[in-house]
């Protein structure tokens, strides 16, 4: 578990930068002060949190932008499962470390040949939750002297996020396909369709992996 | 239940149970290689989506977000892609 620790630490300002944005913003998109720290503590998954908080910030629904966060999530699974033999332990206990997967955590702990050092995966994951959940929290508190979120740009920060999240999940010619086909989808339906159906439906363009 | 905790509960639940499938749901059985393979794409699919429909509707955020691409190209890193974008749309919409 130190091991992972000591991994970890040289992405730690990354990170707490990261957890002040998604405070910020989600501020600035109107969650209030309390909910993105809860969302942060008990999500643990940016790119689905920053999700969440662009919809709802933009005048989306409620179901938009949780539809648009699971579906995100839905790369955990896999992740999940691959990671899964390694960790031990009473069920309560599978069930609190298995939340320590995040993207980092996981990425740092595979040893290939899907192979995984799960100590290794826990004392990464552990490291980098306060670091995520305080920044959220310092983020909050900041957002408080954040005037006019519109004024500022910060409504053009949430989608060069997402671009900057998608560059780095793209991992050969499937990811480019995938992000390319639901970017049309997206413009194709954005004049006419409500945001939850837009997203699942460019969701959809993850089907190209049945290919062969 | 208030919109935001409603999504908060939501998604907090989905991705503990999500996160949780392999060590306390499947132990040890593996995901059916296509069911995985489609799973792995979902994030650039959702990813490029929310791109298009979060930039859509003001010219400013347009400029913005473009400013930021050239970032990402760049290789800058997550925040500065972030302030790039915020400072051009702030630019644009001062001057226009």
């Amino acid at each position: 578990m130190r091991a992972g620790a000591r991994a970890m630490a040289p992405l730690l300002p990354a990170v707490l930068a990261f957890g002040v944005s998604f405070g910020v913003l989600a501020r600035a998109a109107g969650m209030g002060a309390v909910a993105p720290v809860v969302m942060s503590a008990t999500t643990f998954a940016g790119s689905a949190q920053f999700a969440a908080a662009s919809i709802l910030g933009n005048a989306g629904t409620v179901a938009a932008a949780i539809v648009a966060a699971v579906l995100l999530n839905g790369r955990y699974a896999p992740m999940s499962v691959a990671a899964g033999p390694g960790f031990g332990g009473p069920t309560w206990r599978r069930l609190f470390t298995s939340q320590l997967i995040v993207d980092e955590s996981w990425a740092l702990a595979a040893r290939g040949g899907g192979r995984f050092d799960v100590p290794y995966l826990l004392g990464a994951g552990l490291t980098l939750y306060p670091f995520w959940v305080g920044g959220t929290a310092i983020g909050v508190l900041a957002g408080d002297f954040v005037g006019d979120p519109e004024r500022l740009g910060l409504d053009a920060a949430f989608p060069a996020l997402f671009l900057a999240l998608l560059a780095g999940q793209i991992e050969g010619r499937r990811g480019a396909a995938a992000a390319l086909l639901g970017g049309v989808i997206a413009v194709a339906l954005f004049p006419w369709a409500p945001a939850g159906v837009l997203i699942i439906v460019a969701a959809a363009a993850c089907l190209i992996g049945l290919r062969r | 239940m208030s919109p935001v905790w409603t999504v908060v509960a939501a998604v907090g639940a989905a991705t503990i149970a999500i996160k949780a499938v392999g060590p306390v749901g499947l132990a040890g059985r593996e995901l059916p290689r296509p069911l995985a393979a489609v799973l792995a794409l979902l994030a650039p699919a959702v990813l490029a989506a929310l791109v298009v429909t979060q930039t859509a509707g003001d010219a400013t955020r347009v400029l913005g977000v473009a400013a930021a691409a050239v970032a990402v190209l760049l290789r800058a890193p997550l925040l500065a892609v972030i302030v790039v974008a915020a400072v051009v749309s702030a630019g644009a919409r001062a001057l226009g």
